[in-house]
């Protein structure tokens, strides 16, 4: 065979091989939420500890971008803040329940605001933290993008029908919002129990009810929504099983920084 | 002894026409695959960039001059992108240009050779460096900077300038001194056989006749300005607000894309909004290179 024929002959099995050995293994995708992304990372590290033929990949990207993708069949497991709708085809599996604090940076002034005042402070009517009882500095309003489970949250447990500041910076994911948010005086955002506990920000009260797991569960803190995690259709075995790891292990859900299933007194349909 | 002699010259003859016939398929295949992908790709972005319009119903006016985003009440007016890319890429041309023609004036016509070729790799080296490294040093080093200085939070139109003009700096550094080196000798001896200094001949004669070389480094210092997606969404801010002066948070196109796409729904507004952002996009580069076209055919 002359030689050139004999390098494309090469390259063509090549080409038709590869894609097999990724048919071979069986491996997890997980993506979406970044404020459920600590307790699908902690349980993917143990799972594989304990089930080394299992490969588990876990992103973030917002709870919009996990329902898209999980409703494209991109990956397999969609992780949410929110349910998803005008989706039918996919399948909730509720994992966990997260609260979300309004956190602030340390030199506000401020430790506990009601409702109207957050609405106010949100929606970029209240241009420094003096008017709202606390030091002299300017608000600087950190929104998520508009995909995001944790502004969709914070919208219909606080704001309500005030919009969000236009004006306000927007950070991607909850990780870059708590960065942010230690950096820069006068800041004031919203994310997940997990992502802002011991990073010494302010957590404010809600009108005087503070953001813990107890005011979670027994329903006065507003501010929390189950963590979904979808699939496209019933899941399979392997899905099902890991699935199954994390309702079942109370222990990993609150190290984690979530709040059981179980533990919840209220209920809420919409969430 | 003739025949073989023969017909041994006709089977070198047909192999070499068999490789010649064989390598010029290849190179013809390799073009006309890369222009029927480029050709999809601006179908696609055409057909995807008009949906706005066509199925949504939105008008072209509101959506490039109505300085409301608001795509859950079917407002999705881009004029803060607009404005936010034309804002930083013009302050950074503004800075970053000039001070691009003057290193490229040094380079080709003061520099000693030993300056130019200890500058010439570090060059290189800032062109190698991919822009997310350029918006983590914004972040971590320009921002706060800004807003010690200015008390402002430091995200903002400034940051993105800065972080840009360093940017495009390479690009405009090595396009002027090759302008610059295409001026002929000729120009430069007439000019200073006639009493010229040095500084004369280059303000007067080199400089005017560089200028369309010059012209297509600043268009394209420009062109990479204006696509410049992640080291500007790091230090922008990301609001979504028209910029009131350098130090307010805004937004630009590429950076707006980047930050909603992931998540739109296929099929919504806000996912066709988009689509035609990024069609808008490819309609500015496409007048850039136009431009490019225009500025060389200009030098005689």
């Amino acid at each position: 065979m002359p030689k050139t024929a004999r390098i494309a002959a090469l390259f063509l099995v090549g080409a038709l091989v590869a894609p097999l050995a990724a048919l071979a293994d069986n491996s997890i995708t997980a993506a979406g939420s970044t404020a459920l992304l600590p307790l699908v990372k902690e349980a993917a590290e143990q799972y594989q500890a304990k089930h080394p033929d299992v490969k588990i990949a876990v992103s973030g990207g917002g709870s919009g971008t996990g329902i898209n993708q999980v409703a494209q069949k991109a990956i397999d497991l969609g992780d949410s803040d929110i349910v998803a709708t005008g989706h039918p085809e996919l399948v909730d599996h509720r994992v966990a329940v997260t609260g979300f604090a309004v956190i602030a940076h340390p030199g506000v002034g401020v430790t506990n605001l009601t409702k109207k005042q957050l609405q106010d402070i949100f929606s970029g009517k209240v241009a420094s933290w003096k008017e709202v009882g606390g030091a002299d500095v300017r608000v600087t309003v950190i929104n998520r993008p508009r995909n995001s489970g944790t502004r969709a949250v914070f919208t219909k447990t606080v704001m309500g029908d005030v919009p969000l500041s236009a004006a306000g910076l927007t950070e991607d994911a909850t990780g870059s919002v708590v960065t942010t948010v230690k950096s820069t005086p006068g800041a004031v955002s919203y994310a997940a129990f997990s992502g802002t506990r011991g990073q010494g920000l302010t957590e404010l009260s809600i009108d005087g009810v503070a953001p813990t797991d107890d005011n979670v569960t027994s329903g006065k803190y507003p501010v929390w929504s189950y963590e979904h995690m979808f699939t496209n259709g019933p899941p399979g075995p392997d899905i099902s099983r890991f699935l199954a790891f994390i309702t079942s292990n109370s222990d990993l859900v609150h190290k984690a920084g979530y709040i059981l299933l179980r533990d919840m007194k209220v209920t809420e349909t919409d969430r | 002894m003739a025949v073989t002699a023969a017909s041994g010259i006709r089977a070198v003859a047909s192999r070499a026409h068999r490789q010649e016939f064989v390598a010029k398929l290849l190179l013809r295949s390799a073009s006309i695959f890369v222009v029927v992908a480029m050709g999809a790709l601006l179908l696609y972005l055409a057909t995807e960039g008009t949906k706005l319009f066509t199925v949504d119903h939105v008008s072209p006016f509101q959506f490039l001059f109505s300085p409301v985003f608001d795509p859950d009440g079917r407002k999705p007016g881009s004029l803060v992108f607009i404005i936010g890319s034309l804002s930083i890429t013009l302050f950074a041309i503004v800075i970053g240009g000039p001070f691009g023609i003057a290193v490229g004036v040094f380079l080709a016509e003061l520099a000693p050779r030993r300056f130019v070729n200890m500058m010439k790799p570090a060059i290189e080296v800032l062109v190698g460096i991919p822009s997310v490294v350029y918006g983590w040093i914004g972040l971590t080093l320009l921002v706060p900077l800004i807003r010690t200085l200015t008390g402002s939070n430091g995200f903002g139109l400034m940051a993105a300038a800065i972080v840009l003009s360093v940017m495009i700096l390479p690009t405009v550094i090595t396009l002027s001194e090759d302008a610059l080196k295409a001026v002929p000798d000729a120009l430069r001896e007439g000019s200073l056989a006639m009493g010229a200094t040095r500084w004369q001949t280059i303000w007067r004669v080199l400089i005017p006749a560089a200028g369309s070389g010059l012209g297509v480094a600043v268009i394209l210092g420009i062109a990479r300005a204006i696509g410049e997606t992640l080291a500007v969404q790091l230090v922008i801010g990301n609001a979504s607000v028209l910029p009131t002066g350098l130090l307010s948070a805004t937004a630009a196109l590429p950076t707006e894309i980047v930050i909603d796409m992931a998540g739109a729904q296929q099929g919504s507004l806000l996912e066709h909004a988009l689509f035609s952002m990024a069609f808008l996009l490819l309609l500015i580069a496409m007048l850039l290179i136009l431009a490019v076209r225009f500025v060389m055919r200009r030098r005689t």
